[in-house]
């Protein structure tokens, strides 16, 4: 038992009571904070583990980050909150691609470690990039900079998606197999770019927070996988934890606006209840 | 260590399953925002990556603007929930303990 440990266990508990606390109205607020404090916890706890290093770049990346992240959460208007939501999910699942980039990039393609750590890896790029692209068409939609209405090649949509899914898995699947050529991570990553892309353009803006609670599920699962292949327990749980109740979070919202995820996610679909906004 | 990290993303997913078992419609949105700040822990996946020895020019940049992303995730994720949050109350105007946040408008 290290500090680090014990530290993520205090942070892991936190972030189930701060959830719990998100769950009832006069808890809210103060969940919320919980949880936040959770995080700060388990950022700290990080810091520590021994032969950290790089600080200056470290330090720079926060800084950045709180620059950019504070003023947009504080400034942005309340009615243009989901689309914030979806901005701040976006980039998430696009660190989540951009490490394990790095990992592949660091380790020749994964060429030493257990295969294990290249599939969790992989599976963290894609649904990353996935939910990093989807993310930015969900907040070009809900801002009014793309056309509210659903955007689809119709009967070609499907079978085009699953090309796209299909060929982002053969990239993996090569590079798991011992490819090491980077090339093909940066095709998943593309393709699984274009994935999400495609996925999200045919949706009308009536159904985007619940697609914006699906793809929060998604960047979960995927901090999860990166926790696997980094072996690091505080996003194998932060992770998991969001992936799980974010299903049941979508399928809740699905359900009070009587819609149903697979009919929201096929898109267009008849177009019903879509193109309301 | 594989088998016990398997063991804990299982375990993880039951909490999550568990937490969210009954919430109020109006809490729908600030939940997704609250559980979408959690999912920002990927932070911690870049601390690790640049703090143990990134080498690398290139490498070190997409590790920078990881930690940006997850950060902007954190922060801005936090922020936004509780600004939600603050305005259900704003609203329904009960005498709750409204002069603690401050509502924006």
């Amino acid at each position: 038992m290290t500090v680090v440990q014990i530290l993520y266990i205090v942070a892991f508990a936190l972030f189930v009571y701060g959830l719990m606390g998100l769950t009832g109205p006069r808890t809210a607020v103060r969940g919320n904070w919980i949880a936040a404090a959770g995080m700060g916890v388990a950022v700290i706890a990080t810091l520590m583990i021994p032969g950290m290093g790089n600080w200056w770049l470290i330090l720079l990346g926060i800084a950045i980050g709180t620059a950019v992240g504070v003023p947009s959460a504080r400034q942005v208007k309340m009615t243009a909150m989901p689309q914030m939501v979806a901005l701040f999910n976006g980039v998430g699942g696009g660190a989540v691609a951009l490490i394990a980039w790095v990992e592949h990039r660091q380790s020749d393609g994964f060429a030493h470690g257990a295969a294990y750590v290249a599939i969790a890896s992989l599976f963290a790029a894609l649904v990353g990039s996935v939910s990093f692209w989807g993310s930015l068409i969900a907040y070009g939609k809900l801002q009014e900079i793309l056309p509210g209405r659903p955007i689809g090649a119709g009967r070609l949509q499907q079978p085009v998606n699953l090309l796209l899914l299909a060929g982002a898995v053969a990239c993996g699947v090569a590079i798991v197999a011992g490819v090491s050529a980077e090339i093909l991570v940066i095709g998943l990553l593309v393709l699984a770019a274009a994935l999400g892309v495609l996925v999200v353009l045919p949706i009308g803006g009536a159904d985007m927070p619940v697609v914006i609670s699906l793809l929060n599920a998604l960047t979960g699962l995927s901090a999860a996988a990166m926790g696997l292949a980094l072996d690091n327990t505080a996003l194998i749980v932060a992770g998991m934890i969001v992936g799980a109740s974010g299903t049941i979070l979508t399928n809740l919202m699905a359900k009070a606006m009587n819609r149903s995820i697979p009919a929201i996610v096929a898109g267009g679909f008849g177009g019903t209840g879509g193109p309301a906004a | 260590m594989l088998l016990q990290n398997l063991a804990v993303l299982v375990l993880a997913g039951f909490v999550g399953f568990l937490v969210i078992s009954k919430v109020p419609n109006t809490l729908h949105t600030p939940l997704m925002s609250g559980t979408n700040a959690i999912h920002g822990i990927v932070l911690l996946g870049g601390l690790i990556v640049l703090g143990l020895g990134a080498e690398g020019t290139l490498d070190k940049i997409l590790l920078v603007i990881a930690i940006a992303f997850g950060t902007i995730n954190v922060v801005g994720g936090f922020l936004v929930t509780d600004r939600m949050l603050g305005m259900f109350k704003g609203r329904s105007g009960s005498a709750k303990d409204a002069g603690k946040e401050e509502t924006t408008r």
